[in-house]
């Protein structure tokens, strides 16, 4: 068998080369010599980009499983697969971030049993913890379809929506607190960020970004894998997209007024361009190019604003975690090449393991090897009927 | 009752003995280098800084409600009843959420250890467990770093204050500051010049976040009864409207 050398193929073995060797030198080294970290500023890119932003991006699984098995709305089924497969990535993907970050990565397991529930890191620990079980669950019957396992499939679809509950709380919780870990620091962060609104801006940021991540996803699939765009289901997460960033614009606008610092955004500064960069890219443009309707019916106007609006609230989640807090730190940051490099191949890794599943598993509607549950359900068949029906 | 540090700028001479004995007691090399460094670090708990011939130091306050311990997920850094902040290295993950919450930006990181700790001043808790005065008040040779009873220091740094029209500055910090610390200071400059924040609340910071956290315990159960509510609500219409659809077939035929 011959393999193909591609551009991508060459891109990841690249990253993964750099983010080997970077690997080595955070294990053997230390974190001194590794990032640029230091007391004056001690979290860097991998708590900015691959945990803060990782678990914003993971956000679809949780917003499209609750539309679909709690709200009902069938029309949305078909994606619902390569969703829950990048959440559940996304935070594997975190878990392993964080095992670079921690100072001592083997003590990850002590607030299973040192518990101090005041703080917020421990609600955090805990979410990540049972968030990605839940999410293991929510994915595994798509392996278990895949090996015909059809006992343990019985199992995890009889308790399919106290999963589906449990997720959307965890997530709720877990987006939130991801904002709340900075409300402890009203002098330290920057005054366009620091808010006592910040867990619930991370919330609904990550519904925004759910949606926008779902609709990326499609489309980058129906391009990379031939596939017939949902244009339809698209154009309907692209509404509800819409109003969900006007409902966070006038709340995070509203608050800047509250708090009085609406002058500060008038006023020339690294802080104010930043700020401006965030605004434009997570509110201006994308609901500029929603609010046409032209636009928001068209496949690239939607694949445009989703883009936007996913950079945008990176960008937000990073001014959070650094632009906001470089002036009370009295250091600029900016991230040593190793922590670039571990983040690139985390990235890379990220991409590359989607890509296989999407090759081996029954992720997409026409690869699948069984009818979905609720399908069988529009005819009103009782559960356990179809569960009956499903080991035939 | 909680013991405290009462450190009076005026009476400092900055012959930075408190270091020596500082470092004597957790272990710490000393040397002229060490000595000439001006910044609180994981080999240096606390620091004499000068200007001109004023001097000011800077050591961990030991809040009475402190960010580090209420933030650390496994209760690493605790507040005694005694007054010191501890730390257990041994449970210590090393997130360095204290390090980012303290708002004296105190806790310090041995960034070049495999199993690096936090470090900081712990205000001799062992010493001040068996009724000994910390390291730095005992061996300070002019009384500026004293040693006692928080309530009592806080009368005295009035009267201080009281008795001395014009010497002082006329605030005692970490009286009020973030709900107040174990560390109280005198100055006749303000504080803000040694880079002690003026602009902290008064309010211990830990309810900001615990504001939010004890929503959880409602938040959960709540949460669940009504995402279970909607599911029933959205799926038991679709089975009445098959229902209804299937009798009218049924109907139809007879």
């Amino acid at each position: 068998m011959k393999v193909k050398i591609t551009f991508w193929k060459t891109v990841f073995l690249f990253l993964m080369a750099c983010g080997l060797y970077a690997t080595v030198l955070r294990f053997s080294r230390g974190l001194g010599a590794s990032t640029n970290l230091s007391d004056q500023f001690p979290w860097g890119i991998w708590i900015s980009f691959d945990v803060l932003c990782g678990v914003m991006l993971a956000a679809g699984g949780f917003t499209l499983t609750a539309a679909v098995h709690i709200l009902n709305i069938k029309r949305l089924h078909s994606i619902v697969r390569p969703t829950v497969l990048t959440a559940f990535l996304g935070y594997v993907l975190v878990c392993i971030a964080l095992m670079y970050d921690l100072g001592k990565p083997y003590n990850i397991w002590h607030p299973l049993i040192m518990r101090n529930p005041h703080s917020v890191m421990f609600e955090v620990a805990y979410c990540v913890m049972l968030y990605t079980t839940v999410l293991a669950l929510e994915f595994s019957p798509i392996v278990l379809e895949r090996f015909n396992l059809q006992k343990p499939l019985k199992v995890v679809r009889a308790v399919l929506i106290p999963l589906v509950i449990c997720g959307v709380i965890l997530s709720t919780l877990h987006q939130s607190s991801l904002g709340t870990l900075y409300l402890i620091m009203p002098e330290k962060l920057h005054p366009f960020w620091y808010s006592p609104l910040l867990p619930v801006f991370f919330f609904i940021s990550a519904i925004a970004v759910g949606l926008a991540m779902t609709i990326f996803e499609s489309s980058m699939s129906a391009k990379h894998f031939g596939r017939e765009l949902e244009l339809p289901i698209l154009q309907e997460l692209g509404r509800v997209l819409a109003v969900v960033l006007a409902v966070y614009a006038i709340l995070r606008f509203e608050d800047l007024m509250h708090r009085g610092v609406l002058n500060l955004t008038v006023r020339p500064g690294y802080e104010m361009y930043l700020f401006w960069l965030e605004m434009a890219l997570s509110l201006i443009l994308p609901l500029l190019l929603l609010s046409q309707r032209r636009i928001r019916m068209s496949p690239g106007g939607l694949y445009l604003a989703a883009v936007l609006v996913v950079l945008g609230f990176i960008t937000n989640r990073m001014n959070v975690s650094i632009t906001g807090m470089e002036s009370s730190a009295g250091t600029h940051y900016f991230p040593r090449w190793t922590e670039l490099a571990v983040t690139g191949a985390i990235i890379a890794m990220g991409f590359a393991l989607f890509g296989l599943a999407t090759k081996y598993l029954p992720i997409f509607p026409e690869e699948r090897v069984s009818e979905p549950m609720s399908h069988l359900r529009v005819e009103s068949v009782a559960p356990a009927a179809v569960l009956e029906h499903a080991g035939d | 009752m909680s013991k405290a540090l009462l450190y009076d700028a005026t009476l400092c001479i900055g012959c930075k003995q408190c270091e020596v004995g500082c470092a004597e007691q957790n272990h710490l090399p000393y040397d002229d280098a060490v000595a000439a460094e001006d910044k609180q670090s994981a080999h240096k708990f606390t620091v004499v800084l000068t200007k001109s011939d004023k001097f000011m130091r800077r050591l961990c306050m030991n809040c009475q409600e402190p960010a580090c311990a209420s933030v650390c997920p496994v209760g690493a850094l605790t507040k005694t009843a005694a007054g010191p902040v501890t730390y257990d290295a041994g449970k210590c993950m090393g997130c360095r959420y204290c390090m980012v919450a303290c708002p004296f930006g105190v806790p310090k990181y041995e960034w070049n250890k495999l199993a690096p700790k936090v470090q900081k001043c712990i205000m001799c808790p062992d010493r001040v467990a068996s009724g000994k005065q910390t390291a730095c008040a005992e061996i300070c040779p002019t009384g500026a770093t004293k040693f006692g009873e928080r309530d009592e220091l806080i009368n005295e740094a009035q009267q201080r204050i009281r008795e001395n029209p014009g010497k002082y500055v006329n605030h005692i910090y970490g009286l009020t500051e973030v709900g107040g610390t174990s560390v109280l200071l005198l100055s006749s400059v303000p504080f803000e010049e040694f880079g002690y924040r003026a602009d902290l609340s008064n309010d211990p910071l830990p309810m900001l976040t615990f504001r939010v956290l004890s929503h959880i315990p409602d938040f959960v159960p709540l949460g669940g009864i009504m995402l279970g509510g909607v599911w029933w609500i959205t799926h038991r219409r679709e089975e009445v409207a098959a229902a209804e659809h299937s009798h009218d077939h049924e109907g139809g035929k007879q």
